[in-house]
């Protein structure tokens, strides 16, 4: 029987070309473009730290005064001043805790035939290796009494490593990175978590990778350049030193919730001690972000995407209402037909399942098309020059996802029509035959 | 041509002709709402930078000596670049438009007062002015006795010794409104600078809110930083020659430092845009798209209702009715179903709006993207339904008298 329906669905397509090449055509677009945003959506929205994450948190405590001119920034931005980073980082309260900020410096290879150039990297201090699990190639990070001392080490990411040192052992060695010389200690096994989730979440969060790590007092010491916002207010002109200057990120490791709440209650009552001395004006709202709630707050995933997201769903709306109109005047229109079948013995669901089957067809076809045409669009994605066009690639997930959206959309565009039409009421088509 | 029949026809069709509509108000409410954002990103796209786009060069050097005297450095370097052929200005900068480097302070009115604005400090050499090609409208350019070092190294401390700023009109305007400016003291730190002249437009480095997007501030303060900006002003035949002379002079002089980003202002702006571009001929692709799939649906569900009526045609021509009349009949009834789509396509559109403002920060939209979306459907209806209409109306009357 179903050999027999597809041979008739076969044959009404026939009689209408036109039609159902537009049907599939405008559901293989819809689909098409939905798959896409989805699946570049889906990709921005993966965990950079899978394992790991669910232990990482964000302290968020805001030591800006009330009075600013920034009336609609409603979002955090959970920068600390270098004061409120030093006190949590030596207070200790978490299983691991690490201050660190971005910084792009010149390096200058020893050899004489590489020119100097910039790179960036990060200023860290030494729970940052072993919170964030880096994979180490050789060697190790430092400790946090290195991190007192002001040691000048660093760790190189791969491609650093292979710009300088070429395959040759690099441990011991040293770099010189603006005008100083660090002794490398580690080489990480090619690091690159998509987002940077640690660093500020900006247009750059994806496609940049940073090359070396040095510790962040060394940086401070040295007055190496930051990268990032800064804001600062008060009048104590001292500047990234002082408790008036917000550029630090601060990340902690936590293993339970427990330990998350009570850090959080850690916090406000640094929070009320400051004030009583004279500091962090705003009322007391501690906060504790796990990592992928903190990506979602500072919308690593820009706004315009998000938009494009709900534009393709709008078009495969009107898409769907489409066909579903077509299909149904199409059958409607095939009442004399249906009227005829039902009047030699056919009972509802046999007309409901041919009508079905040519429908689902069309939603097969579109599918089809709209996999080809999503496997397009990511080409294109991947094509703009932003930091995350290469992560634009369909897995196994997303392609089965479309698959079962293609056929969702196709049998659900045929649901209605054919339930309708197998509705006809043979008599009277017959009669007005 | 009387209504009722058309109505009642339609009733056989309800849940087509429900279909139909709701797929004209979904495709009127995104359309508007779609068109509105093209419009709003391409007058971005357009803002007034203030500088004379098409003349200017740069290039960013980083001086890697430890040693170095920077201000001295930078005068040499200028004369050297003052000496290519075609040049007719340089000047070395921290900020320009689009180049990011945003540093912006709260603009007070008194000592420790609040901050009625904030402002982007765009510093330079002398000839600044001139070099980026700004337009003084009120007051005068800085004299050679009022420019003060920058004081990177400590803390950028030349804001609380520089004795003059230029303002742009937007930020005059914003600090004091229906005043004359000139003469009038801002606090953008601990001390008062005077305002000497009023520029009509600089837009700030980063992107920032329309109403903020040219607040800027110019002060006399000397570059001092180890990474800084040359900028240099010649005609836009000369630009890429002068460019790469420009990156030869000053490897020659001084070969221990990096040079990057030498580009032209117009490819700075292309790259600051890049993105908006992008977004732009997505919105428009979109538009085009559910335009285009709601004429053809338009015009294939025309098209069966047609040949699903073709004896009724046939009668009614029977009966005396002309093709015009025919003709009409189709487009009266595509005008009707258009006609409910639209109405409840402007309310689906307002109601879009109102969220697109909450989440992202669009403006209300105005009516006349309504009006103009609503004619454009309607025009768009009656030209999908043309074909099968007049297909329609060529039904010879003789149909009638044959069977099904």
């Amino acid at each position: 029987m179903f050999r027999y329906y597809l041979l008739l669905a076969a044959y009404s397509f026939k009689r209408s070309r036109l039609l159902t090449a537009l049907m599939i055509l405008a559901i293989g677009l819809g689909i098409g473009a939905s798959m896409t945003m989805i699946t570049v959506l889906h990709v921005m929205s993966g965990d950079p730290l899978p394992g790991r994450s669910a232990q990482l948190y964000v302290p968020v405590i805001d030591p800006h005064p009330v009075s600013n001119t920034k009336p609609k920034n409603t979002i955090v931005d959970g920068n600390m001043t270098w004061t409120d980073a030093m006190y949590l980082l030596h207070a200790a309260r978490a299983d691991r805790q690490a201050a660190m900020a971005a910084g792009a410096l010149p390096v200058r290879p020893a050899q004489a035939s590489l020119r100097p150039f910039f790179e960036s990297g990060h200023y860290v201090t030494a729970d940052f290796f072993p919170m964030f699990g880096t994979p180490f190639r050789t060697g190790a990070g430092w400790s946090a009494q290195d991190d007192e001392n002001h040691v000048r080490v660093v760790v190189l990411n791969a491609d650093l490593n292979r710009k300088l040192f070429g395959n040759t052992p690099s441990i011991g060695r040293n770099v010189r990175l603006k005008n100083t010389d660090f002794r490398v200690i580690g080489v990480l096994d090619d690091w690159q978590p998509q987002p940077t989730f640690y660093a500020q979440i900006d247009n750059a969060a994806f496609g940049s990778t940073d090359q070396f790590f040095i510790p962040l007092q060394t940086a401070q010491e040295l007055n190496f350049e930051i990268s990032g916002r800064m804001w600062c207010w008060g009048n104590g002109g001292d500047g990234r030193a002082s408790g008036d200057c917000s550029w630090l990120q601060f990340w902690v490791e936590l293993d339970s919730a427990g330990k998350a709440h009570a850090y959080q209650n850690f916090l406000a009552d640094y929070w009320r001690d400051q004030q009583a001395h004279g500091r962090f004006p705003r009322p007391v709202n501690a906060q504790l972000y796990g990592l992928m709630d903190w990506l979602s707050n500072q919308h690593v995933v820009p706004g315009d995407l998000r938009l494009q997201l709900w534009l393709a769903l709008g078009f495969l709306g009107v898409c769907m209402l489409n066909i579903v109109g077509l299909l149904l005047a199409k059958f409607l229109r095939r009442g004399g037909e249906i009227s005829v079948r039902r009047a030699l013995g056919a009972r509802r669901r046999d007309v409901f399942l041919q009508l079905g089957i040519e429908a689902g067809a069309i939603g097969i076809a579109g599918g089809a098309l709209g996999l080809g045409i999503a496997e397009l669009g990511l080409w294109s994605v991947r094509q703009r020059p932003d930091g995350y066009a290469h992560l634009a690639q369909m897995d196994i997930t997303m392609l089965l996802g479309t698959f079962l959206l293609a056929i969702v959309a196709g049998v659900c565009a045929g649901l209605v029509p054919a339930w309708r039409a197998c509705n006809v009421t043979p008599a009277l088509q017959l009669k007005t035959q | 041509m009387p209504l009722p029949p058309i109505v009642a026809s339609l009733t056989r069709h309800k849940l087509t002709a429900l279909l139909l509509m709701l797929q004209v108000s979904l495709t009127c409410a995104i359309v508007c709402n779609v068109a509105f954002m093209i419009v709003d990103r391409v007058q971005q796209l357009h803002h007034p930078s203030g500088v004379a786009e098409n003349e200017l060069v740069m290039i960013e050097s980083t001086d890697l000596d430890q040693n170095a005297q920077p201000l001295v450095r930078h005068a040499t370097d200028l004369t050297a670049l003052r000496a290519i052929p075609g040049v007719t200005s340089v000047a070395v900068v921290d900020a320009m438009p689009f180049n990011h480097y945003d540093w912006s302070n709260g603009i007070a009115l008194m000592q420790d007062g609040p901050a009625r604005a904030t402002a982007t400090a765009f510093n330079g050499t002398p000839g600044e002015l001139t070099t980026l090609g700004l337009h003084l409208v009120e007051g005068r350019d800085f004299l050679p006795n009022e420019y003060v070092p920058l004081g990177s190294a400590h803390d950028w401390n030349g804001i609380d010794q520089v004795p003059v700023t230029i303002v742009t009109r937007a930020l005059a305007d914003k600090l004091f409104p229906g005043q004359d400016p000139l003469g009038k003291a801002i606090y953008p730190d601990e001390k008062p600078v005077r305002i000497v002249g009023v520029i009509d437009h600089l837009l700030r480095p980063q992107a920032h809110e329309s109403a903020d997007s040219d607040d800027a501030t110019v002060f006399p303060m000397l570059p001092d930083g180890n990474d800084v900006t040359y900028v240099l002003r010649t005609a836009p035949q000369d630009r890429e020659r002068v460019l790469k002379q420009a990156a030869e002079v000053l490897d020659h002089l001084h070969d221990n430092r990096i040079l990057r980003h030498a580009q032209t202002f117009e490819q700075l702006r292309a790259d600051f845009f890049h993105r908006s571009r992008t977004m732009i001929a997505l919105l428009m692709a979109a538009a085009l798209g559910l335009l285009v799939v709601t004429a053809l649906g338009i015009a294939g569900l025309a098209s069966f209702w047609v040949q699903q009526r073709r004896r009724s045609i046939g009668i009614r021509r029977a009966v005396g009715a002309t093709r015009r009349d025919i003709l009409r009949y189709f487009q009266l009834e595509n005008f009707l179903i258009v006609g409910a789509g639209v109405t409840l396509g402007t309310l689906l559109a307002y109601g879009l709006n109102m969220l697109l403002m909450q989440h992202y920060e669009q403006p209300r939209l105005p009516l006349l993207y309504l009006a103009v979306g609503a004619l454009a459907l309607w025009l768009l209806g009656q030209l999908a339904v043309l074909g099968p209409a007049l297909r329609a109306a060529s039904v010879p009357p003789v149909v009638a008298t044959r069977g099904a």
